[in-house]
């Protein structure tokens, strides 16, 4: 008993294989688009890859690449399948091949599952990623004249502006580390030599945080410097003050962000494997109405198209016979020497 | 002797007017596109309208996005023409359009061309108006208090920030402006006093910039107060410091922006393309014509510019508008009825003799 058997006649075969062709052109534009997906996605990592440390994993946009790649070969070939599945002279020729595409089809769209599952899941390292670059990169904030680190403050000051972010978990982060560079300390006065000895490795640690750091949208002028001494400043409670700086720490402003794009990617390619399956049982119809003809002659007689030749179970049970078979294949051969032994 | 005379056989007469209905459909599309510049030009236009004093600027993309509607709709007129041109029956309902439609597109490429006058002409204008604006906006940053100001402060910052620029010329702008309100100085403290009583109109001035100019690109920490006295920071020189504000004005900054973006509209070539077509066009209305006048519809026929050269036409409309001017005079009806014959007579003959020749 064949699985979901539709009947065909020659009307019913020509509108399938139709369908079936304007279908796989949209896959093929489908793929094009997880193609550019997987290239935003590689070119978003490298502009941001010296606040990963530059050890950011490009694993999952590689993927992507691949994926899409691979999706545009096989929509296209499948396409030209079934332009050529209405003449039975140039279908011929593809008809060796097609069961074997569709396995492989079907592996594909398992690997287009998997692929998605991993766009949710890769959130999880890039965590970890993120919190030890930035935490690397605010060290280096005050090394604008060593080669190879000059440019993190610029990097560190850009994002802090156009993420609305401050610091690693917030602005306090700042506080703890040195980031104005000795070049620019007179160690002869008395305030430096004072912060200097305050702590045990000998930084100049203050309660102050880079000018990036300040909302635009605070009323009052940015106070930047003394943030935790109340009396510095006239008319300011830093316990209440809620406006003066960004509040939001840049690993969790960049993790959304990049959380996003992924959450985005991976629904994406979700419904990406839905077109594919859809073509791919498509196709598997245009195959079996084409190869069930009543009289094979005659191009008008009727056909029966289906999705599996038997029913679930019994298809399973087939494909573990055949597997069963292909291992005691191996096998024969010392078991007929043996055979023969015992005979003779 | 007509203009620059081609001969058409039925098949080219096909071949032009496939070709033409191509063209029209392309110079749809480049209508549709200097639309949507329109647009765009006008949205970005509006999202800095609070650093504007006057709208005079908005002409340039009113202007463009009229042009591309009027052009959309001519060019379609124009291929749904070369679609009927080759059917006998459907021409000649176009053949009195025709005249109307080339005045069209005459217009349209003017305004084009106006267009890029304009958008030279009104720089001056950008600038004035962007001076009293940002003017206006350095003056009210401090009162983020006072309803229907309240976001200037927000807006400067961020204007800043974006376009990399502070003040309206240079950074010395915020040097003559309170910019820190009255609510967050202590009036008793001896600096604030003197700072006051330093210049006559009782305002809080000082040698500092707000934090949106600095640059990030500067090595050091940035330096917001006390940028005229070298002696207030370690290792500081006011007069040799490049890198540490953003030198650029923020007029300028705009200026540059906008004018950058009203020059890479290219009105030119959507003028380039309407004129051709209005030429190749004139072809096809003539060739047709002829084929329609023979007696048979397949042979050849001849198509043209102008049906006599350039002086004879020139003549031709000056006879003609003074003969309009005549009418309005009070002059015996009997010569003009004659001088009207005569013309008629000479026309006949004309007309007659080119469809021999």
């Amino acid at each position: 008993m064949a699985l979901l058997v539709v009947k065909f006649d020659l009307k019913k075969r020509v509108k399938l294989a139709q369908t079936v062709w304007f279908m796989y052109w949209f896959a093929v534009l489908a793929g094009i688009l997880v193609l550019s997906l997987g290239l935003f996605f590689k070119i978003e990592l490298r502009k941001r890859s010296e606040l990963m440390d530059n050890n950011e994993s490009h694993f999952l946009p590689n993927v992507l690449i691949a994926m899409g790649l691979i999706a545009c070969g096989i929509n296209a070939f499948g396409g030209k399948v079934c332009y050529d599945s209405l003449d039975p002279t140039k279908f011929a020729k593809w008809k060796p091949m097609l069961k074997t595409f569709l396995v492989f089809c079907m592996g594909f769209n398992a690997l287009l599952i998997a692929t998605a599952l991993l766009c949710f899941v890769m959130r999880i390292p890039f965590q970890f990623t993120l919190a030890e670059g930035l935490k690397n990169g605010m060290k280096f904030y005050k090394d604008t004249d060593t080669p190879g680190r000059c440019y993190m403050k610029r990097t560190l000051d850009l994002m802090q502006m156009e993420f609305r972010c401050c610091g690693n978990d917030n602005y306090r982060d700042w506080f703890e580390i040195q980031w104005v560079s000795n070049r620019y300390l007179d160690f002869s006065a008395k305030e430096v030599k004072d912060r200097i000895g305050s702590n045990v490795d000998g930084q100049y640690l203050m309660d102050g945080v880079p000018f990036s750091c300040c909302n635009p949208s605070s009323p009052r002028p940015c106070i930047q410097y003394q943030m935790t001494n109340n009396s510095a400043h006239y008319s300011y409670d830093h316990y209440t003050e809620e406006l003066n700086v960004w509040r939001r720490g840049c690993r969790e402003a960049l993790l959304s962000y990049y959380g996003g794009i992924m959450n985005t990617i991976g629904a994406l390619v979700l419904l990406v494997t839905m077109l594919e399956v859809a073509v791919t049982v498509g196709l598997q119809y245009v195959d079996t109405s084409l190869s069930t003809l009543a009289n094979p002659e005659d191009m008008e007689s009727e056909s029966e198209g289906f999705l599996l030749e038997k029913t679930v179970k019994e298809t399973f049970t087939d494909i573990m016979a055949k597997m069963k078979a292909m291992g005691k294949g191996a096998k024969v051969e010392e078991g007929g020497e043996e055979g023969v032994a015992t005979v003779s | 002797m007509a203009l620059l005379k081609m001969k058409f056989s039925q098949q080219r007469r096909v071949r032009l007017a496939q070709g033409l209905w191509l063209l029209s459909w392309l110079a749809v599309m480049c209508g549709a596109l200097i639309f949507c510049l329109g647009v765009y030009l006008k949205i970005e236009l509006l999202r800095r309208d609070e650093v504007m004093e006057n709208t005079e600027i908005h002409v340039v993309p009113n202007l463009l996005m009229m042009v591309g509607l009027a052009s959309i709709g001519a060019n379609w007129v124009a291929s749904r023409v070369c679609q009927d041109s080759l059917d006998a029956s459907r021409f000649p309902r176009w053949r009195i359009l025709l005249l109307g439609w080339y005045a069209v597109a005459v217009l349209l490429c003017c305004l084009l061309l106006a267009v890029v006058v304009l958008s030279y002409a009104l720089q001056g204008r950008l600038e004035e108006s962007l001076k009293v604006g940002l003017r206006n906006g350095i003056r009210f940053y401090k009162d983020t208090d006072v309803p229907g100001r309240c976001f200037q402060k927000e807006t400067i910052d961020r204007l800043q920030m974006e376009f990399r620029c502070c003040g309206n010329n240079n950074f010395k702008d915020w040097f003559e402006v309170q910019w820190v309100s009255n609510r967050y100085l202590d009036f008793t403290s001896q600096e604030v006093k003197d700072r006051i009583r330093s210049n006559v109109d009782g305002r809080y001035l000082l040698d500092g910039v707000p934090f949106s100019c600095c640059n990030p690109a500067s090595p050091r920490p940035c330096l917001q107060n006390q940028l005229t006295d070298s002696r207030a920071h370690y290792n500081y020189e006011y007069q040799s410091e490049e890198l540490n504000l953003y030198s650029r004005g923020c007029r300028q900054a705009l200026t540059d922006y906008y004018m950058g973006l009203m020059n890479s509209t290219g009105p030119g070539v959507l003028s380039v393309i309407l004129i051709q077509m209005a030429v190749v066009m004139r072809y096809l209305q003539t060739a047709v014509e002829g084929a329609m006048a023979l007696e048979s519809p397949e042979g050849e026929s001849e198509g043209y510019i102008l049906e006599k050269d350039v002086k004879a036409t020139y003549a031709d409309v000056k006879a003609k508008a003074l003969d309009l001017l005549k009418f309005a005079q009070v002059d015996p009806a009997s010569e003009a009825a004659g001088a009207e014959e005569g013309e008629k007579a000479d026309k006949a003959t004309e007309k007659v003799a080119t469809t021999a020749a």
